[in-house]
Formats: structure tokens, sequence, C-alpha cells
């Protein structure tokens, strides 16, 4: 009961935010000469209007969900991981590769996904201890090595599609070679949409919101996070747990990458991440590290990328409206927080 | 200029940091303000500054109620404020810093501020080049700084809050001379601190706050058992000092030397033994603070060895050393000791070797009030650490020395504490001793150092003095060699 009415009061502190970004959208939409109503009600109809929208939603939100869920740990301890998108390529590629050297071995299919979700995660974790590493040895800022290892890591993969993992014949941005059905992540009848990915998702954020709130780790990562220092002379190993939490968030891009490949592209294309890298970014920043809220504010931003999509379509508006929706969304939230924290302190 | 504070009262939340305090002070007056930590005096100050605004009550200058929107404002109408802790811009040179604040056109003059600051310096004896950066300079240098930045505005009302933390006897002497002379001047000067004998030495007239109100004055000749009563509402028991019984060898250095980018340390031989305590003196930035930092796997020696209990800890960082019974306990309380945004049983939790997987909440908070009982802090199990004022972090971080300990190295062990919280602080480093401990602290207060010493060693420019017995070392004989005197005869004897 406490805890639900908790979760109350943080909505009602947070719908100033929305409110103020809906208004900036819907100004900005006016401007466009599109009416602001019929855009959001298209945005709802294209993603809830259907069970296949509905499907294509929880589509978006498993990998959304397992990326998010990763940042909260770097979150608490205080790192900006701006490299997860790298490490959501890096985990697709180690599932690709592993796949591609088991494919034709004489095992079932389940010991062959097993292996590639592991090595999807130890590719998406060792990506991510890399940027750890350079922070902690090197004295690199996590945002500037973790950007630099994203370029790095979609040249990586932009070689593999068309140097040694290219199609018969021709190298080409639609991927690799599709993997044989037996591969794929069983999908619900008519839909895209496979039970694992939303069960992973879940599992991820019902696993690090106990890691967080729980544990004598996550009350560790936190200390680390708010005072490194501190922690330091009170004797925790501070830098021990900084690429730990790096390795973790790294393990679960690594399954958003598996998602991915083994559930939506049922390949490797130049695009795997499909940007839910930044996406969870903004996800874990409008929440503001609460564990709770990462299922409801991930399926909110999956149906406004997925009802984005038939914008052009309804209304010849461009698609890439609602990433400006998105990003408004955050900037709103956060402006709201920041107005609501300087007012707190005014003397 | 006449200063009058009209019933200012100011609450924070639901704690009432000035409870309509009413205070006069004419012109050419030094007025001490004298509270123990948590009274009210900074919170009393700041909203004469401007940089706080009263709920309600009146400010009047010469008779003339003002409001201050901003500290730009008091400075304006002559109000200048001297923080605990420097307000400055430490990678700016002292000529930038000088210039900062004031009104200028778009293209300062350098030539005409050299000239007064120059002229400035020289007419109070500080001897401060424009061209340094200022965090070369010492906290009193710095201050001196901000004296002479004041002073240039005009200000005719100067406040300084705990002026004398930090800087050495030589300095705190100038700046008293400095303060008399202003007044003369008939300039007015408020002195805050919580040390009753500079009050005594230099205040024409004393108010006491207590609780966030006036508790009472007085005017010389003062008597120093009143003006406690009048702070604390209660007597204070000061721990005595207990002459150690040499135990082993518990720290061993041999040829010890250490390097950072200011100061590199003469090697150093020195033991210390079990439930001993040695005070470790010297202007700001002379070594012992380094030398604190490298017993403590902080940093790294360049010559010689540690060892802790027989045990060689040369090179080792610290959380090895903290295995082998080393603490070190930071002066900056919310900077390194303590996490601002965690409570005392968070605290408790992250100091214990993870036993288990998950966080027992309920023995936590039984912890956490076990030790707030032992330790008398006033807090709850679940108030964060940043709320807590300075005396009841100190025993927070006191709280969290899980004994048995091998050896404390300690800064500031009292820094900014008033009297009761100073005591209750010695008192618990006496019991790690008597349990077997050594402590090694540094201290810019020669009271503190000669207080609670077994030995005391002077640094001067990473030189180290042999250890002095303090009770055949009187204070000026300290003094002197603090200040870079007698060394030559030291080191021949």
């Amino acid at each position: 009961m406490i805890r639900a009415r908790v979760l109350c009061q943080q909505a009602g502190r947070q719908a100033g935010g929305v409110i103020l970004a809906l208004l900036a959208a819907s100004g900005l939409l006016l401007l466009a000469g599109a009416s602001p109503v019929e855009v959001f009600r298209q945005i709802g109809l294209g993603a809830f209007g259907s069970v296949t929208r509905l499907a294509d939603v929880l589509v978006v939100w498993g990998p959304l969900a397992l990326v998010t869920a990763g940042l909260l740990v770097t979150f608490a301890a205080g790192l900006w991981n701006i490299g997860i998108e790298g490490q959501i390529v890096m985990g697709a590629i180690g599932v690709t590769g592993s796949l591609r050297l088991l494919q034709d071995a004489p095992l079932p299919a389940w010991a062959v996904l097993s292996v590639a979700l592991a090595a999807g995660m130890m590719a998406g974790a060792a990506w991510a201890m890399l940027s750890g590493l350079l922070k902690t040895v090197g004295g690199v800022n996590e945002i500037f090595g973790g950007l630099g290892l994203n370029f790095i890591a979609s040249a990586l993969i932009l070689w593999l599609i068309f140097g040694p993992w290219k199609r018969p014949g021709i190298g080409s941005m639609s991927g690799t070679e599709p993997f044989p059905d037996s591969l794929w992540l069983p999908a619900l009848a008519g839909t895209r949409l496979s039970f694992w990915s939303v069960a992973l998702g879940l599992a991820a954020v019902g696993a690090v919101a106990l890691l967080l709130s729980r544990t004598v780790l996550g009350l560790r990562l936190k200390a680390v996070g708010r005072n490194f220092r501190a922690a330091y002379l009170l004797g925790v190993p501070a830098w021990r747990h900084l690429l730990l939490a790096f390795g973790l968030c790294g393990a679960l891009a690594g399954v958003a990458g598996f998602v991915q490949v083994t559930a939506v592209y049922h390949r490797l294309i130049p695009s795997i991440s499909s940007g839910y890298g930044f996406l969870g970014l903004m996800v874990a920043l409008i929440i503001r590290c609460r564990a709770a809220w990462v299922a409801p504010v991930a399926v909110f931003f999956a149906a406004i990328t997925i009802g984005g999509i038939q914008l052009p379509i309804a209304l010849q508006l461009d698609s890439s409206l609602s990433g400006v929706l998105q990003g408004l969304l955050v900037l709103g939230v956060l402006f709201s927080d920041g107005l609501r924290h300087r007012a707190a302190a005014r003397p | 200029m006449d200063i009058t504070l009209q019933d200012i009262r100011k609450t924070f939340g639901r704690v009432i940091a000035c409870d309509r305090v009413t205070l006069a002070v004419p012109g050419g007056t030094i007025q001490g303000l004298l509270g123990e930590n948590g009274a009210g005096k900074s919170t009393l100050m700041k909203i004469l500054s401007g940089f706080l605004r009263p709920d309600s009550g009146e400010i009047r200058l010469d008779g003339t109620p003002v409001i201050f929107r901003h500290p730009a404002d008091a400075v304006r109408t002559g109000v200048g404020m001297l923080h605990q802790d420097p307000l400055d811009y430490p990678t700016l040179t002292v000529l930038e810093n000088f210039m900062s604040g004031r009104p200028e056109r778009f293209f300062p003059s350098r030539s005409a501020a050299t000239r007064r600051l120059r002229e400035l310096a020289g007419t109070f004896g500080f001897a401060i080049d424009p061209r340094a950066c200022l965090d070369t300079l010492t906290v009193g240098e710095r201050q001196q700084l901000e004296i002479l930045r004041l002073l240039s505005l005009d200000v005719r009302v100067l406040i300084l809050d705990e002026p004398t933390t930090g800087i050495s006897a030589a300095q705190k002497a100038q700046l008293f001379e400095t303060l008399r002379r202003l007044a003369v001047e008939g300039r007015t000067v408020l002195f805050v601190s919580h040390k009753l004998e500079e009050v005594e030495s230099l205040c024409h007239r004393v108010a006491v706050l207590r609780s966030g109100a006036l508790a009472g004055a007085q005017v010389p000749p003062y008597t120093t058992a009143e003006l406690v009563a009048l702070m604390f509402g209660r007597p204070i028991v000061f721990p005595q000092r207990e002459p150690a019984a040499p135990g082993r060898p518990v720290l061993e250095l041999r040829a010890l030397s250490a390097m950072d980018d200011r100061l590199r340390l003469a090697p150093l031989d020195f033991d210390l033994r079990a439930g001993e305590v040695v005070g470790l003196a010297g202007l700001t930035g002379s070594g012992q603070r380094l030398l604190l930092r490298t017993c403590a796997g902080l940093v790294r020696p360049v010559a010689g060895t540690v060892r802790v209990n027989g045990r060689d800890l040369t090179g080792q960082v610290y959380p090895s050393c903290r295995r082998h019974g080393v603490v070190f306990v930071p002066t900056a309380r919310l900077e390194e000791g303590l996490i601002g945004d965690m409570n005392l049983s968070e605290h408790l939790l992250l100091v214990q070797p993870p036993r288990r997987l998950f966080i027992d909440r309920p023995r936590a908070l039984e912890a956490a009030e076990e030790r707030i009982r032992d330790f008398a802090i006033r807090g709850s199990p679940d108030s964060l650490m940043r709320e807590l004022s300075g005396g009841n972090q100190q025993r927070a971080l006191l709280s969290l020395l899980a004994p048995p300990l091998a050896l404390i190295l300690i800064e500031e062990p009292t820094r900014g504490l008033d009297l009761e919280s100073a005591a209750a602080v010695w008192t618990r480093l006496r019991a790690h001793c008597r349990a077997g401990a050594a402590i090694l602290f540094l201290s810019s207060d020669l009271d503190e150092i000669r207080a609670h010493s077994d030995r005391i060693v002077v640094f001067f420019c990473g030189r180290s003095s042999p250890p002095l017995d303090p009770s055949r070392t009187d204070r000026e004989e300290l003094g002197r060699l603090i200040g870079g005197k007698g060394w030559d005869r030291e080191a021949a004897g």
C-alpha cells in the first residue's frame, strides 16, 4: 500500500514535466501545420490500435527494458555509460559469431541458442569493461571512452557484414545471410513478438531492482556512485565495483543484442542496435534510477517509437517526429525536476 | 557603521536556526560572536551579508533599514563577509581574484588593479605576489587577499566566520593586528568563533548564541567560566591525557620519503608504539599530511619502508593497509569521509566485510541505534549524513571505526567542532588507544596537539623534527619550529 502511494506521488510529480513536453510538442506541430490532437491520436492508434501493433510495441520493449535495466546499474555507480550502443552491437556480433560457428553442428537448437546468449553477454560485458579499464587505468572519462568504442563497434559490424560474413555473392546493407528457422526464438502466432524477449526484459528489470534495493552489493555500487573517494576510504573496493557495474550493464546490453539477432532480425544487420542504447539512456534519465518505473516508461517510449511509424502515411508527417517527442519528454521532465530542486533549495 | 539586527528569525524546514535575535553593534567595534556548532552564528552572519534572507526581522545600517537580495547588494552597501571556507577561484591568479566582483569596464585595467593591490598589501604588511597562482597560496594568504579585496570595494563592515581555522600562529597574530587597525579606522568587525581565547584576546564585546537564540553578552574583563556556561548551558568534561605505557612498536618508518607536486618529504625514521598518540604540527603543506597519506597507502613512497606490526606494507594500497588494521580518517568529512546522501545504518553496512548477499535491515537499524547511543550522535539511523552537524558527522565517522585497529591516521580530528564534540572525539580516540591502537594525527590547532600528544613531531618544508616531549616543550618553542626557526640546532641535536 505504502509503496503504491509512493509510486503515485512520484507519478504526480512527473506529470508536470510530461504536460510541459506535450505543450512544447503541440507548439511545434502547430508550426508544422498539423493538428496536435490528431497526431497524438494517430500515435496512440499506431501503438495500441491492433494486436499486431501492440505486439510490435513489445518487440521494442524487450531490448529497451534490458538496456535500461543495465543502465540503472551504471547510473547507480555514478557512470555515464554512453558506450551502451557499442555494447549492444558487440553483443550481437558475439551472438552471430557463435551461431555461425555452431549452426551446422549436431547440437539441439536450445543448446546453440544458450551458447549464443552466453557469448553475447560476454562480448557486451567485455566491451563495457574496456570503457571501465580506460577509465580506471588510463583516466579516460567513460563518456569519451564510450563514444570512441561506439565508433569502433559500428566500424567493426560494417566490416563483418561487408567482409568476412557477407552474403554469398555480394555484401549489402540488408545484413548477413538469415539463420535457419530452427535458431529463431519462437514468435507468437501471426506476430514478430517472442515470449522470450519480454521474459528476458522482465527478468532483467526484476533482478536489477532487487540488486539495487536489497543487496549489499547494490548498496556498495550506490556508495561508489555517490562519493567514490569516501567509499574507497570506508573500505569499499571502489575501482573493482566500477568495473563490475560496467560488466553487468554490458552483459545486459549483450542480451539485448541476442534478442535483436535471434528474435527480431534473425541475422546481423548494420543497425542492429536500433538506437535502443540511446533510447535507454533517455528512459533511465527520466526515471532517475527508480527501477520500478523501467517497465511502464519503457512501454511508453516503445509505443511512441512504433506509433510514429504510421505518421507519414496518415498525416504526411515525418516519422522522426517520434524522436522529437521522446526528446521533449526527457527535457520536460528533467527541466521540471530542476525547477523543483531550485525551488526547494531557495532560502 | 552602526549595525542593528532586530528580531531576526530564520528557519530551515523544522529547524530554527535563528530565533528572534536582536543585536546592536556600534561602528568601530570588534564584536565577537561565540557559540557551539549549530548555534546559528554562521546563519546570522550570512543573513547580514545577503547570502540568506531572513524569514522575518530587520537589518538597519546607521539606522536605515536595508534589504539585501544578493551578496553583491550587501557589498555595495558596505558589508563584506569572509567565509569559513574561502570562496575564491583557485585556478586564477592572485590579481584576477582581487579584481573579481568589482564593477568594471569591459576591459578592466590590470595595471591599476595591481597598483591598488600592492598599495593595500603594503599598508597591512602582507607579502602577496599579484602574479602568483592562487592555489600556491596558504589558507592564511588567501584570507589576507580576500580582506584586501573587500577593503578595495570599500566595505565598512567586515564579517569573519571562523577565520583562524587552518592558518598559522604568525598569520593569526597578523590577522588580529589588521582587525584592530580596521576598528581604529572606524570600521565594524564581526568575529565569529567557537574558540574562547581568541574572542577574549581580540574582541571589544562578545555576544553568545545558543540554539539559535541570544544567550547573553559580555564586555571585558571576560570570565571564561561564564562564557562557557552561556555557550553550552552545561559543564563540559575534558578528557585527560593518560601517559602511554610504551608498548610494542606498531608503526616503524625507516628512511621513508614521499613526494607530491609541491613537496618532498626528507627521509624519516620513526617508531610509534601501541597505545601512543603522536601529534604532527606544522603549517599547512609542510609535509605532515603527506606523511599521513603515505602511511595510509594513499601516496606511494619514493624511498624507505613502512612496517605495521612487523609486516612490510611499503607501497601497498589503502585497501590492503586497511586489512592490516590501518585506518585513515580524512579532514574533509563530507568530501572524503562520508557519503552525504546515505545514512548511518548504510554506512555501517559499507564498512563491514560483506558476509551475506542480502541486506538485513532490522539488524542494520539495530546496529545504527546502538552506535547512536554509544557515541551520543544527534540523529536517527536514517538521517542522511549531510543533514547532521559537523560534530555529529565526526562522531558518526568515529563510530565506523571497528576494533581491533592497529593504527589510526587522522587529520584534524576536531576541526570546526565545539568544545563538547571535541571532548567526545578525544574520549573515543583514547578508548582505541587503551585497546592497543596507536594514533598519528595532524592538527593546525597547537593547543590540541599539546593537549593530546604523547610526543610531537614538527614539520617544516618537508623536514621533520625529532619527537618532542610536550611537557618539556612550550608553545613558543613549537611556534618557532613551525615557523622555520631553530632547525639547524634541532638537526645538530
